[in-house]
């Protein structure tokens, strides 16, 4: 029996290089976290040490019991699948770590007498919030990119993942990153940049980890049995391409020594602040952007069943989106000790960026032409549809307040805060938990336990998001006004703790809408619970081809 | 020229996408390394005291850049509230940066002098009891942990190596005028001031018998903009152009 399975598989060459190269990197981990916690004279660096060690020895045993000795289930089936149901179960547990860490510091702003503790510094709200903007950026979002790549890449070149164990190596690395940057902010070590707050070694570690994600990928185009690559595929090649690009130079810096968690970036002042701001909207632009756009590319035509609106119009927005994106950056330091050109180039750029933004969003949305009606019986659909919907709205305010003479109005405001949240949960949240819809019944094989609790999701988690970005654009333009309002006498009329105190209702309101986008994605989480363990088996596989054919 | 030729080929792809994506960072961050006048000519500035960097290892350490910016912009009600805008002169030893991105409190870029070492250190122990409206969290913990500072000599090495002006005196002696600016009676203080001229020196959280986060985190507030002299400073002087 095993030995008709086995022949059912494709040929297995005798020496794989998969099979040396993820143990040598879980060795040598292991190694170098045993150094770090048994000879650092830094206490943090020793947590750090023994943390990244736990991973590194779960990641062995784990390999250990996949690989040794025998050939994983998996790799008996046309298409990898465990890595990306592991990738879908850790999306969801992160995107409530890091939801759930945004309530709670919404409400330290709204409740400082309740929910700050003097002697527990690591649960105040400056250690807190880089906890809350990594887990839902690199850990949710992160991990439903690479799970749903992975699913894409391999459906629409009709090819098995490249690599072997290697995906799974970039999963458990990946996911170890994580830990180690998370674990860190807490214990107070960061590098003082948002977005780029982990330390030097975390950093490496990511760098090796994304390459082998690179290669994984990349090798599963190469190897492809399509002759054309599909347009999904674009996106998250240059979401890698682009991301590996960002963080190798943005987070260049010299460590104290290579037994401190400690380093100094390697640029500072103006130098540090532009190359900052160019990874930091770059991560909007190709983490929180082309990478979702390659979500958006594969699973709307997939779930209307329509082909993509206009193959044209996706080569134009793809080359036009990743050339203007990168120019973006100095849009967060108008006014400010940046030379004037670069605040004009910046700000020139952030509006054309329009186009090629609602390019996208016109190809996703018309690609429902012909399908509206499935709007009024799926959910899943409408919530993908409406995803595409706010990143044209969101896309649409970006360039308005890149121009100078709003950003004077709206920059160190929670206007800001307000915009990038009607990205964040808007559009990356709804388009990922589309594709997590999607996925869970595909990848278990079973029917999605229920559509009316899709529908409590969704509407409680629209109502939160209307909550949060009204109260956020009330309180921003409130507190930009206040900053610069002057008395009939020529001064300034607000003291600034006055402003804060106006802040109040808008930071309960907007905790309020947290906790229902956070309640919904609970929903979520207890109604794929069900789907796994008790939903009702399909036995048909999910449709493919339509959308490798849709592109061309 | 036919998209297939990008669309059939990975590798193609895969350049195509390089390139397209280097132009604009090379455009736009690359000049900033050469470009007369990115960084104003001005007098005045000098590197951190070890004691001073010490406390802004912990205002990063803490994420205070997540509610404070350090960068004020050349508006008018910015200028009056916090004082003259922000030059790049100002941050030039700063790696990182610290300019910020959020006002959930106020900008600190001058805060330096404009508060008493006992207001700051009151509004950290318990920001509410000198500010009701104060939503910052507190900290105490700061006043209880003695400073850290084994380490004080590579983290001078450590900016040197990024570009800070350390000279091997300041660096041979970053202990001891670390000590010496925490200590109002210190014996190397003549010499720690030479070294970092119009660095103050006095006990900065109030407990003489121990240099503690708090001291080091004090030392950094109250020097932050008042380094330069503006009086020799001109916005429209040839070599401050931009």
């Amino acid at each position: 029996m095993q030995l008709a399975e086995a022949g059912q598989t494709r040929h297995q060459a005798p020496w794989r290089f998969d099979h040396y190269f993820a143990p040598l990197v879980i060795f040598l981990g292991l190694v170098a976290s045993l150094i770090e916690a048994a000879r650092s004279p830094d206490p943090r660096m020793v947590a750090q040490g023994w943390i990244f060690g736990v991973c590194m020895a779960i990641t062995g045993v784990w390999y250990v019991w996949m690989y040794v000795g025998r050939q994983p289930l998996d790799e008996k089936r046309q298409y990898a699948e465990g890595v990306i149901k592991a990738g879908v179960v850790a999306s969801m547990f992160w995107g409530i770590a890091g939801m759930l860490v945004g309530v709670i510091i919404a409400l330290q702003l709204s409740f400082p007498h309740l929910f700050y503790f003097a002697d527990q510094p690591w649960t105040n709200f400056g250690r807190l919030r880089p906890l809350h903007t990594s887990a839902v950026i690199f850990a949710f979002g992160g991990n439903v990119l690479i799970a749903t790549s992975f699913y894409v890449v391999q459906r629409t070149s009709h090819a098995r993942l490249f690599g072997g164990s290697l995906s799974w190596l970039v999963f458990w690395g990946y996911n170890t990153f994580i830990v180690l940057a998370g674990t860190g902010y807490l214990l107070g070590i960061t590098e003082g940049r948002e977005y780029a707050e982990p330390e030097w070694y975390a950093d490496l570690w990511l760098t090796l980890i994304w390459v082998c994600y690179l290669v994984v990928f990349l090798g599963t185009l190469i190897k492809r049995k399509e002759p054309h690559i599909y347009v999904a595929n674009w996106f998250y090649l240059s979401f890698i391409v682009t991301i590996a690009v960002l963080h190798v130079v943005n987070n260049l810096s010299m460590p104290v020594s290579f037994l401190e968690s400690k380093s100094y970036s390697l640029f500072s002042g103006v130098q540090d602040a532009l190359t900052q701001w160019w990874y930091g909207h770059n991560a909007v632009g190709f983490f929180l952007t082309a990478g979702f756009l390659g979500i958006m590319y594969y699973f709307i035509p997939k779930r209307a069943e329509r082909p993509v609106y206009s193959y044209r119009l996706s080569i134009i927005h793809f080359w036009s989106l990743i050339f203007i994106y990168i120019w973006a950056g100095p849009h967060h330091l108008l006014y400010t000790a940046l030379p004037e050109w670069a605040q004009t180039l910046g700000m020139t750029f952030s509006i054309i960026l329009w186009m090629p933004s609602w390019g996208g969003m016109i190809n996703g949305m018309m690609t429902l032409s012909g399908a509206w009606d499935k709007l009024r019986t799926d959910p899943v659909l409408r919530m993908m549809v409406v995803s595409v919907a706010f990143y044209g709205m969101a896309t649409f305010e970006g360039p308005v307040m890149s121009v100078k003479a709003v950003n004077a109005l709206s920059h160190y405001t929670n206007w800001t805060i307000g915009h990038v949240h009607s990205g964040a949960l808007g559009w990356v949240g709804y388009v990922s938990f589309g594709a997590i819809y999607c996925l869970v019944p595909w990848l278990w094989k079973r029917k999605l336990y229920s559509n009316a609790l899709v529908e409590w999701h969704f509407w409680l988690s629209t109502l939160g998001i209307v909550l949060y970005i009204t109260s956020m654009w009330v309180a921003g333009i409130m507190q930009g006004l206040m900053w610069r309002a002057y008395n009939e006498f020529g001064f300034l009329e607000y003291a600034f703790s006055e402003v804060v105190l106006a802040m109040h209702p808008y930071y309960i309101i907007r905790a309020l809408g947290g906790i229902l986008y956070l309640g919904g994605t609970l929903i979520m989480a207890f109604n794929l619970w069900k789907t796994v363990r008790s939903g009702a088996p399909v036995l048909a596989a999910a449709p493919m081809g339509l959308v490798a054919e849709a592109a061309e | 020229m036919s998209h297939a030729w990008l669309e059939k080929n990975s590798a193609f792809l895969l350049i195509g996408i390089i390139l397209v994506i280097a132009v604009g960072g090379l455009v736009e961050i690359a000049p900033l390394f050469w470009v007369g006048g990115t960084v104003e000519k001005v007098t005045g500035m000098r590197p951190y005291t070890p004691l001073e960097l010490e406390g802004r290892n912990i205002y990063v350490r803490e994420g205070c850049y997540v509610c404070h910016s350090q960068q004020i912009r050349t508006l008018r009600d910015e200028v009056e509230r916090y004082g003259h805008y922000s030059l790049a002169a100002e941050s030039m030893y700063d790696h990182p940066f610290q300019w910020g991105s959020e006002r959930t409190g106020p900008d600190l870029a001058r805060v330096g002098g404009k508060y008493s070492d006992q207001w700051h250190q009151s509004h950290m122990a318990d920001p509410r009891s000198v500010v009701p409206e104060s939503i910052m969290p507190p900290y105490k913990f700061l006043f209880t942990t003695p400073l850290d500072y084994r380490d004080v000599k590579n983290m001078l090495q450590a900016n040197r190596a990024v570009g800070v002006s350390y000279t091997q005196d300041q660096i041979d002696q970053a202990r001891q005028d670390l000590e010496a600016q925490a200590d109002p009676n210190a014996d190397g203080l003549d010499a720690m001031q030479k070294r970092y001229p119009k660095a103050h020196a006095r006990d900065f959280d109030g407990d003489p018998s121990r240099i503690t986060e708090g001291d080091a985190l004090i030392a950094y507030l109250q020097m932050m903009g008042t380094l330069v002299v503006f009086k020799s400073y001109h916005a429209g002087a040839p070599e401050n152009r931009r």
